[in-house]
């Protein structure tokens, strides 16, 4: 009844749109040359492929330079308070399932003061699709270690070195039954995307990793590994039902290893020893196992979608059990609530 | 309710209080609770204080471990759970020795004798048995083996010994039940409902139960039998509520009343929680809970759901308030609907969980970085919580802002009668989500403008799902009307002009006086005081003194006509679960010598602390 009241978009068919759509008139105030841009030129392009409205639309962000996404989507959007946007994002996505629910964020903002809520957004299989922006440091307050920053990290709260070993994102989500993870680097837009369609389309929480540079406070963080003319030695790419192998020629390869994965080269263990990928395996510790192959930005990192697999969206059992209790209960009546317990008439 | 020959002749008391206590185990607050329905349904007025330790099972027998029931029957109206009891139900030395000091001279102890061992004495702290000793001399001692007599009452049902020793709470109810002369049915209709499929614990606890009442009746203590006779009550249905769980069916009618979907985010915390389990119950009134991660989580989902146009509540305690203080300030600055109910127990820190105070209002007014304004709104009653809860939600949605909402923990688990209100009669509240452009740009296009405010100054609620009226909002300040974001001086000093005026300008009812308007003293009071005050300021005038009354549930804004009462009392007082906290408020607003009347103890005021400050005040002579 009260479902009414509640919007379902405009009529007819979702109509078509272009990029610019999508674009508001709000100037773009990252700074020049950061990797923010980028990521933001793909979703914008992608948007018109989805076949989405964008009043169904909702970005939602917590506080940094990647929060300030929303005001750049002519969507529905919450720029709101540090670490919280999975929190309110939960909220809005089970209110609300008919909407598609965007979650942008750095690495400061979901990984140290919004840890928890990212775990448990993941746990719980919220349908909302998390974007990490990880630049490895933090920026808009100008320059401190993040959750992410190797450690040994010379930054202006850590001048002699930070003392912590960092987050892996793809590891924490995957330890946080994560049923979607997936990374991906603001240097390859049509990589982006497909990682950012592939989110877009699952079920439940996705989590999307994206390597992102800051020019200001950590240039080049990632350009040992996602630089054009590295890329093909340094980045592992994971195609589904593929052996996973990687470098120019293709020499490199992943194989099984002491209970983990390593990488081995083609000619020495042959290609029939290489792991075929599965992202959909039912026991992430191969997809784990993956995650750990780089502790950090210098040696080969696989990319692509590390783990994808359909189990229960929280929202659709929290809305079967309204209805269950409609159902066997009939219509709601508040007179009857009202008198649910023993009563007397004077 | 027909009245036995029996009944006929037992001595007629007015009133009379009673408190039930034992070990954490022993089922004091079940017994208190049938006992309080049974009397609720034989049409007494009547009030409950339940005071439990906040271990779940402290060591058993410990004084840590003692749980206690008060219940006030009365046969006229009454306002709390009494001065003080008339009866102790004490069934173990460590109940006798916490609530003995609580009894009135000359008040009937009851106890379970076979409890008084020479192990549970020492664990009471105990050095000689007080059953024996001069101890008791100054009470009416009824020795009762409690344990033993169950266990006999028991014996032939094939229940294990230990099961039959677990039913001693309602042979004691059935005790009290004869005594008092409450009716039987009700405490046997409900063994037989809790405990449906289980036969063996009904048949214990309805042996257990009927043992009781025999045994009063054969043991000659025909001398302790009185009956309060049904009050004097408006006519209609009533039901006998507790504050958390009128609250909870507040905020469903909430949900009702406005048509929206009840989205609960909430985390558990004594004593909110019970709210989260009632609605829990509830979802096919379109009421969905969902229990966070944490506090922060509970409050910014239903901030979530609130901006999706739902109606977004958040139940907790003070140290949840403390920890949602700045997505509230979100709220503040997103200008959504949003309830936030605060249960105030004994603080700093985790302070006394299960135990009453009511010092967040200052938190609640100004507990927030920044210029972030809301409105407060405190219950006065159990049953003054379904109205609160949904007044809360009808200001929150008619003025888009987030609302608190104070009880306690006195309130949450004490109940009263409650005449249940006629649904019929309930004002609907009004919803009006933003449907079109209400702006043209420089081109002549419609556009947007999600800070352009209506007469009340209120912005429009448009939510994801609309066509067209796409918007970003955040807690960046905003330019007033287009909501852009705006780091620009003069813009930031309008909107927290703005902020503050449109909170204050939410129209409250104005302040009643009750009791003597030409009083030289006024007793101004919130919250859960009210029940003590008004008690107090009856018993003062009934006394041939003059004294005034008034109980603010609008603590921002505050009644207009609030300045003007208070100037004409040169006298006034503020009883308060707290260190003076409104009478800060009252000072700082009206320049008035109001003066504080502190209680700290956990406990709520009762009407004999509040007379003797009074009286005090107003001198002896008359």
């Amino acid at each position: 009844m009260t479902d009414t009241l509640l919007p379902e978009g405009g009529p007819g068919d979702v109509p078509p749109t272009t990029r610019a759509d999508w674009q508001t008139d709000q100037e773009v105030r990252w700074c020049p040359g950061c990797g923010d841009y980028s990521i933001l030129t793909a979703l914008q392009l992608l948007m018109p492929d989805l076949g989405v409205r964008r009043e169904k639309t909702v970005f939602v962000s917590g506080i940094g330079c990647a929060a300030r996404f929303p005001y750049y989507m002519d969507t529905y959007g919450m720029h709101s308070i540090h670490g919280r946007a999975p929190a309110i994002a939960t909220g809005l996505a089970l209110a609300r399932p008919d909407l598609d629910v965007w979650v942008v964020g750095g690495d400061g903002d979901m990984l140290s003061i919004g840890g928890n809520h990212l775990i448990h957004a993941l746990r719980r299989n919220i349908d909302i699709n998390i974007l990490l922006f990880n630049n490895q440091i933090y920026g808009l307050t100008k320059g401190q270690f993040s959750p992410t920053s190797e450690k040994g990290k010379v930054t202006k709260s850590s001048p002699i070195g930070s003392c912590a070993t960092p987050f892996n994102p793809v590891s924490v989500a995957i330890g946080a039954e994560a049923s979607f993870v997936a990374r991906t680097h603001d240097l390859d837009r049509r990589h982006m995307q497909e990682i950012f369609r592939r989110a877009y389309e699952h079920p439940g929480a996705s989590f999307v990793e994206v390597y992102q540079n800051c020019n200001v406070f950590n240039d080049g963080a990632f350009e040992t590994i996602t630089k054009k003319d590295v890329r093909d030695d340094m980045l592992i790419p994971l195609v589904q039902g593929e052996p996973i192998r990687f470098g120019s020629d293709g020499q490199f390869g992943v194989a099984r290893h002491d209970g983990g994965v390593r990488v081995v080269e083609v000619a020495d263990v042959g290609v029939d020893a290489l792991l075929v990928h599965d992202e959909a395996r039912p026991d992430p510790s191969t997809s784990f196992a993956l995650s750990r192959l780089a502790d950090r930005p210098d040696r080969p990192t696989p990319m692509g979608v590390y783990r994808a697999v359909d189990r229960g969206e929280y929202g659709a059992a929290m809305h079967a059990q309204v209805d269950q209790m409609a159902d066997s209960r009939g219509k709601a009546d508040l007179k009857a609530l009202l008198h649910s317990l023993p009563t007397w008439t004077v | 309710m027909t009245e036995t020959a029996a009944e006929s002749l037992v001595p007629e008391v007015g009133g009379l209080v009673i408190r039930f206590a034992g070990d954490s185990g022993d089922g004091m607050q079940l017994a208190g609770d049938r006992f309080t329905s049974a009397s609720a349904l034989f049409g007494n007025d009547l009030s409950t204080l339940p005071e439990f330790p906040a271990e779940i099972r402290a060591p058993a027998g410990t004084l840590a471990g003692v749980s206690a029931f008060q219940v006030h029957i009365s046969d006229h109206d009454i306002f709390t759970p009494g001065d003080a009891p008339h009866v102790l139900v004490a069934m173990n030395p460590a109940a006798l020795r916490a609530e003995l000091g609580t009894l009135i001279d000359g008040g009937t102890v009851i106890v379970n004798a076979d409890a008084f061992v020479e192990r549970n004495l020492a664990k009471a702290g105990y050095d000689h048995d007080p059953l024996e000793g001069d101890d008791l001399d100054a009470y009416r001692l009824v020795r009762v083996p409690m344990t033993s007599l169950t266990k006999e009452a028991c014996k032939d049902l094939g229940v294990k010994t230990r099961d039959a020793e677990r039913s001693k709470n309602f042979f004691a109810l059935g005790l009290l039940s004869w005594m008092y002369s409450r009716p039987i049915e009700p405490t046997i209709e409900w063994i037989e409902a809790k405990f449906k499929g289980r036969d063996l614990i009904i048949a214990a606890n309805k042996a257990a139960f009927n043992a009781g009442h025999a045994f009063g009746e054969t043991a000659e203590l025909s001398d302790h039998q009185v009956v309060v006779r049904p009050a004097e009550m408006p006519a209609g249905t009533y039901t006998n509520i507790n504050g958390n769980t009128a609250l909870a069916w507040g905020l469903v009618a909430a949900g009702q009343l406005s048509g929206l979907p009840v989205f609960l985010g909430s985390y558990p915390i004594t004593p909110a929680s019970d709210i989260l389990h009632e609605l829990s119950r509830h979802k096919e009134f379109d009421v969905a809970t969902f229990q966070a991660e944490d506090e922060i989580a509970a409050v910014g989902s239903a901030l979530g759901a609130a901006y999706g146009g739902h109606l977004g509540v958040t139940t907790t305690s003070g140290p949840g308030v403390a920890l949602k203080a700045e997505t509230i300030g979100l709220a503040v600055s997103l200008e959504l609907p949003l309830v936030i109910v605060n249960i105030q127990r004994g603080g700093p820190s985790t302070g006394l969980p299960t135990k009453t105070e009511a010092a967040d209002l200052l938190m609640a007014m100004y507990g927030r970085h920044g210029e972030s304004p809301l409105p407060v709104i405190a219950a006065r009653t159990p049953a003054d919580c379904f109205d609160q809860a949904i007044e809360a939600a009808r200001i929150a949605i008619e003025y888009r802002t987030p609302v608190m909402l104070l009880s306690d923990g006195y309130l949450a688990n004490s109940s009263e009668p409650w005449l249940l209100p006629e649904v019929d009669d309930l004002e609907p509240i009004p919803v009006g989500f933003a449907s079109g452009f209400n702006q043209v740009d420089e081109d002549g296009n419609g556009v947007f403008w999600p800070y352009l405010r209506d007469e009340k100054m209120v912005r429009p609620w448009a939510i994801p799902g609309t066509p067209d009226l796409m918007h970003r909002i955040g807690g960046l300040e905003k330019e007033d009307g287009s909501g852009n974001v705006s780091y620009d001086g003069a813009n930031h000093a309008h909107m927290v002009a703005v902020r503050a005026e449109r909170i204050a300008r939410i129209p409250v009812p104005d302040a009643e006086v009750c009791g003597d308007a030409d009083a030289d003293l006024l007793v101004v009071g919130w919250g859960s005081t009210w029940g003590a005050i008004t008690a107090t300021v009856r018993r003062i005038r009934n006394g041939g003194r003059k004294v005034a009354h008034v109980h603010l549930t609008y603590l921002n804004p505050l009644p207009a006509n609030l300045g003007e009462v208070l100037s004409d009392f040169s006298t006034i007082l503020v009883p308060e679960m707290n260190l003076g906290q409104l009478v800060r408020m009252l000072r700082d607003e009206y320049l008035v010598d109001a003066r504080p009347v502190s209680k700290v103890t956990g406990q709520p005021f009762t009407p004999a602390e509040l007379q003797h400050v009074i009286l005090g005040e107003l001198g002896d002579d008359a």
